[in-house]
């Protein structure tokens, strides 16, 4: 029997979230790690039973939390993340140079064929790896240490490295981004990374051909078709045809092009979500109204979805990790809100409702769906 | 045996009710205790003290005999009463809320 397992971070904690296939009724169990931010989980689409956490503390630091029973029980693993060599400076608020300092993990990105290989994006920016289910990490060092790395620099929310899209049809090729230096793609496995970030323009930086230093929120992928990836970026939505070589612009007719999350419809690769948010001094929905835009050209032309949703008086926002597509036959999309609502809609994005309302503020949402 | 006090998350890492107790081998420091207790409950490698240079998170406190370690050596001797096992050595987070 199928079904789908929604997997939750929050604040104060991870949820996972249980239904059959009709997704109407809904287990929610958890806390695990009460009182821990969970900054993502994720599990392997190897074994949908392998689970991954990334749990972390401003008082105890990190942790990595697995399961391999779908969540039901957790053990924790290997937590030391030092970076290759000598970690050197990238650049700090001021313009100075600021050493390396690992604060947390991001994201975690289990690999597509093997349950114990898993990547990590952590904050200061950096990707590591783990070949032995977690126990232990090791920095593949190209990443930073490619050229521009010294002249990143954080945004408000850090120097983290938040989105690792994995190549369904290329195990060499991976593609990263880093809040605020940009994008990245590797073609040889992590040894070698390039900047994929032409056509990206940022009123804050004077060069309009600038190669990094783009705050980019958020990548997606149809696995169908790995070159075309669509970008929620700090302001404006984009897309790449050919795997990140130029951007263009799709923002077209959305109210507001800034936002966090962007994803892609499980079977139909030009219908792409996101979640307009006013403005990045003003973290919510325009005029109160939650609304998820939905193209199904690919971008420009946008339709808002409301059904379901709050349409006055909500102030919440959508976090980038905050948003997850099912592959049943009739997709679900599902995003988390710094409210503590999960919503879920099992038609597309057509009609939504909420899945649970009252968690601690959603950090991540993630979704398997379970044959 | 040197009695040692945890905070609820750390407690609850290490799968531990109340004090810890656990045998120091020679002098008793705070760099020897916490070598012991991490050598005891490894999942708390990195939770107090830095994986590579072994200082203090900065969100946690170290006392003992009402007196506050947490700018000490970690390598001068601890109050004879916690060498002694009278008076435990408390690992103690920073309040913050509101």
């Amino acid at each position: 029997m199928s079904g789908v397992r929604v997997l939750v971070g929050t604040r104060k904690g991870a949820f996972t979230l249980e239904s059959d296939g009709k997704r109407e009724k809904w287990e929610v169990n958890g806390p695990h790690f009460g009182g821990w931010e969970i900054y993502h989980l994720k599990g392997s689409p190897a074994d949908p039973n392998r689970l991954y956490a990334s749990q972390t503390s401003g008082w105890f630091g990190q942790l990595i939390q697995r399961s391999k029973d779908g969540g039901k029980t957790w053990e924790p693993v290997g937590n030391k993340f030092a970076y290759d060599g000598v970690p050197g400076t990238h650049q700090w608020y001021d313009g100075t140079a600021h050493p390396w300092e690992f604060k947390r993990v991001w994201h975690l990105e289990p690999s597509l064929t093997d349950p114990d290989t898993v990547y990590a994006g952590v904050e200061d920016a950096a990707l590591f790896k783990t070949t032995d289910g977690g126990q232990n990490w090791e920095e593949l060092p190209g990443l930073r240490g490619h050229g521009s790395g010294s002249s990143w620099s954080p945004g408000a929310g850090g120097l983290g490295l938040h989105t690792i899209l994995l190549d369904p049809t290329n195990p060499k090729r991976m593609f990263i981004a880093i809040s605020a230096a940009g994008a990245f793609r590797t073609d040889d496995g992590g040894a070698a990374w390039k900047p994929i970030n032409k056509g990206l323009h940022s009123q804050y930086i004077p060069d309009p051909d600038a190669e990094v230093g783009h705050c980019v929120h958020r990548l997606a992928m149809h696995r169908s078709r790995p070159d075309v990836l669509f970008m929620q970026k700090h302001w404006d939505v984009l897309r790449t045809d050919n795997a990140g070589e130029s951007w263009r612009e799709v923002s077209g007719n959305l109210p507001t092009d800034f936002g966090f999350v962007i994803d892609v419809h499980a079977h139909e690769p030009e219908t792409i979500y996101v979640v307009p948010i006013k403005s990045d001094s003003e973290h919510y929905p325009p005029d109160g109204k939650l609304r998820v835009y939905r193209s199904r050209s690919g971008g420009e032309e946008w339709e808002a979805l409301t059904n379901g949703l709050p349409q006055h008086d909500c102030y919440v926002n959508v976090l980038r990790d905050a948003m997850a597509i099912d592959s049943m036959d009739s997709c679900g999309v599902y995003f988390g809100t710094t409210g503590g609502q999960v919503y879920a809609s099992k038609d597309g994005g057509d009609t939504w409702a909420p899945i649970v309302r009252d968690l601690p503020a959603v950090l991540s949402v993630e979704v398997q769906t379970l044959k | 045996m040197i009695r040692v006090v945890l905070p609820w998350h750390l407690r609850n890492l290490a799968r531990v009710d109340g004090e810890v107790a656990i045998a120091v081998p020679g002098q008793v420091t705070q760099r020897s205790v916490l070598d012991a207790l991490e050598q005891a409950y490894p999942v708390l490698r990195g939770t107090i003290r830095d994986h590579d240079t072994s200082k203090r998170r900065p969100f946690l406190r170290f006392f003992a005999c009402e007196e506050d370690l947490s700018h000490e050596s970690p390598d001068a001797p601890l109050p004879e009463a916690v060498v002694q096992g009278r008076e435990p050595f408390l690992v103690v987070g920073a309040i913050a809320g509101g």
